[in-house]
């Protein structure tokens, strides 16, 4: 399998107090193409900041990562909004969509920055809501929608450039257990069809008896890395 | 691109409405008022000019000494040949004669006996050399309240506040008592052809003005002028030329130490006019000043909170993949959109409002008067060419600035940290 993540002793500390704070200590990890993965531990562990640095969004204190052959602490701004543009998508805890705009928009904007073309456009934002089973929300704003909706319409906004890596934050942190797997089965079926790579950063049950790959971070570091050949459901 | 930007900007009442509301009422401040102070300082300018300082003034040197005391004592001689000198020599200008004097008038019953006394301030002007254009300058057909112009010798006109309180009806003789140049006893009677109001303290309170060549008759005055006022046939006053006509004719007289020797002073050097120009050319500048800051803090401080509440919105666009500086760019075009718009809505408002006020005017009535220079009741805007384009410069400047200030905000914050916000 195709590795489009390599991690290499990372290490990331936090200015705190006079001193630092450690949040990662010496990880190293591999991730290919196709993961449906997730980092598991305690408040703290330091998941957030993993998936922040794999999305360029944050630089390595020490050691080496390459997300998609680019190494992330040696890319410039542009560079490293260029990768977020054209290979990552992100799924957050809340659903941060724009509220003045409709669903249709909001997913929109990601293919914006891109300036593609307005039929292609109109095309992809369609079927990224069919995906997600949205397509006749499509002109709704997001306060008309319920939690799951928005998280489908977020999914959508990630999904609709196919970007080769998808980062979630805590994706089912806000929703109830019937939209939590709506939206697990969702982006299954996403990884599978599409390929995208799906990095998780969780404390749910639910979302890790879909997860085919578990590594649980303590303090900082990694503590356990374990494959299932099979979904747990 | 754009067009998404702009629907949001629309949709988002807080990041349009807000904004706009604060610049159209900046910008409409500031068409008013410059239009305001455009027609208040050139009326104040014109009013002056006409009724007292022309745009240029000769008077003896000592007359202009004790100008305030109208010494006609010390007046010009032989003011024809000065005249004809003058518009030889200055072309551009239209020199006229003027005569200030003071004096008692006297109201007198049938039998002759004396009805009602008051003291006049007299004013003596061409009324009737063909085409001359003085009364009009004065304003004076306007300000005939009864009556109508003197048109023959021994008529005169006073104020009409005058000829109420004394009862004086059109038609009615006058006698005025006064000093003549050679410090005799003047006594002349007059018609009373009209009565005028100016709408100006200093004339409405107890004025007679009369025809020039009655005034030299009665102060024995003959061929001499206290004044001879000089005014640009194209232009309204123009300092530059004005300058240039008062340093050539005093030049000839520089080494000339007789005190009644003719001197020329500009309108800038009479009644305390210098540092109202001065004053005036400054205001629109400083008016600019005062709302582009004024509308920059409190845009600044709407862009703030504007820019907190969008920290998420900026999160979200960096994730996609939107650079710190296009985000940066784009709340500038947000700012000079939302600038542009608020601009042109308050030039209207402006226009509007500065366009009644030039019609109607506001009167101060004599609130505001004092002091050497006169002031008209009435006060006017007068809408320059400038009026159209001045508040687009705080408009624009202080959205611009505002949305800058806020949005250094993005840059201090780390990527990280602003995404993390998302997180929440
Ligand atoms: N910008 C920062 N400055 C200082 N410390 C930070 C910063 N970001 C994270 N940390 C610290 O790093 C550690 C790891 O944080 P991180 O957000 O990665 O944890 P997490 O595993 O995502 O936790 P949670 O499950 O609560 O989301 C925490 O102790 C946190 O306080
Ligand atoms: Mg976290």
């Amino acid at each position: 399998m195709e590795t489009i993540i390599h991690i290499d002793k990372l290490i990331k500390r936090f200015p705190a107090g006079n001193g630092f704070f450690t949040a990662l200590n010496n990880v190293s990890l591999q991730f290919g193409k196709g993961e449906f993965t997730g980092l598991v531990g305690p408040s703290g562990s330091g998941k957030t900041t993993l998936l922040n640095i794999i999305g360029s969004l944050d630089a390595p204190t020490e050691g080496e990562v390459t997300v998609l052959g680019q190494s992330i602490a040696h890319l410039t701004h542009k560079e490293s909004a260029q990768l977020r543009n054209q290979s990552l998508g992100f799924i957050f805890q809340t659903y941060n969509l724009f509220p003045v705009y409709t669903v249709f928009e909001n997913v929109e904007f990601a293919l914006l920055l891109r300036r593609m073309p307005a039929v292609e456009r109109r095309k992809a934002v369609l079927e990224a809501l069919e995906w997600v089973g949205l397509s006749d929300k499509a002109h709704s704003k997001p306060a008309q929608l319920s939690g799951g909706e928005s998280q489908r319409v977020a999914i959508a906004r990630a999904m609709v450039k196919k970007p080769a890596l998808v980062l979630a934050d805590e994706p089912t942190a806000n929703l109830d257990s019937k939209n939590s797997h709506n939206i697990l089965q969702t982006m299954q079926r996403l990884n599978e069809e599409l390929q995208t790579t799906f990095l998780f950063a969780t404390h749910d049950e639910k979302v890790m008896n879909y997860l085919r790959r578990i590594i649980s971070l303590e303090d900082g570091r990694v503590v356990k890395d374990e494959r299932f050949v099979h979904t747990k459901i | 691109m754009i067009q998404f930007l702009l629907k949001g900007v629309l949709r988002d009442k807080n990041r349009s409405l807000l904004p706009v509301i604060v610049i159209s009422i900046g910008v409409f401040l500031t068409v008013l008022f410059s239009a305001w102070f455009r027609g208040i300082f050139g009326d104040m300018i014109d009013v002056n000019a006409h009724f007292s300082t022309g745009h240029l003034k000769v008077m003896t040197r000592a007359y202009a000494e004790n100008a305030e005391q109208m010494p006609n004592d010390l007046a010009l001689l032989d003011a024809e040949e000065l005249v004809a000198d003058l518009s030889a020599d200055y072309p551009e200008l239209e020199w006229v004669q003027r005569i200030q004097f003071g004096g008692l008038l006297d109201v007198a019953d049938e039998q002759g006996e004396t009805r009602a006394q008051g003291m006049a301030s007299g004013r003596a002007i061409d009324f009737l050399s063909p085409g001359s254009r003085e009364a009009e300058r004065m304003n004076i057909p306007q300000s005939i309240v009864l009556g109508a112009l003197p048109s023959r010798q021994g008529e005169a006109l006073i104020s009409h506040e005058f000829a109420e309180r004394f009862g004086v009806k059109v038609g009615d003789e006058i006698s005025m008592f006064g000093s003549t140049m050679n410090g005799g006893m003047a006594l002349a009677n007059f018609t009373v052809s009209g009565t005028v109001r100016f709408g100006m303290r200093a004339l409405d309170r107890g004025a007679i003005i009369v025809d020039i060549a009655d005034a030299q008759a009665a102060l024995d005055m003959a061929d001499a002028a206290g004044e001879v006022l000089g005014f640009f046939k194209e232009s309204r006053y123009d300092e530059e030329k004005a300058l240039q006509v008062k340093t050539a004719f005093n030049a000839q007289y520089a080494d000339n130490p007789d005190e009644f020797a003719p001197e020329m002073l500009r309108l800038n050097d009479q009644n305390g006019l210098d540092e109202y120009i001065a004053l005036s050319k400054s205001m629109s500048g400083l008016m600019i000043f005062i709302f582009v800051f004024a509308m920059s803090i409190v845009l600044w401080n709407t862009g703030l909170l504007g820019g907190l509440r969008r920290y998420n919105e900026f999160g979200i666009r960096l994730a996609m993949g939107e650079e710190k500086k296009q985000i940066f760019k784009t709340l500038l075009y947000e700012a000079v959109l939302i600038g542009a718009g608020g601009s042109v809505i308050g030039t209207v408002l402006g226009l509007s409002a500065a366009y009644y006020l030039q019609e109607y005017g506001i009167s101060f009535g004599a609130a505001v008067q004092g002091g050497g220079m006169m002031m008209p009741e009435v006060f006017r805007a007068s809408i320059g060419p400038e009026a159209f384009f001045i508040g687009f410069i705080p408009g624009l400047f202080s959205m611009t600035l505002g949305n800058a200030l806020s949005g250094i905000g993005i840059y201090r914050r780390k990527t990280a940290e602003l995404f993390k916000e998302l997180s929440v």
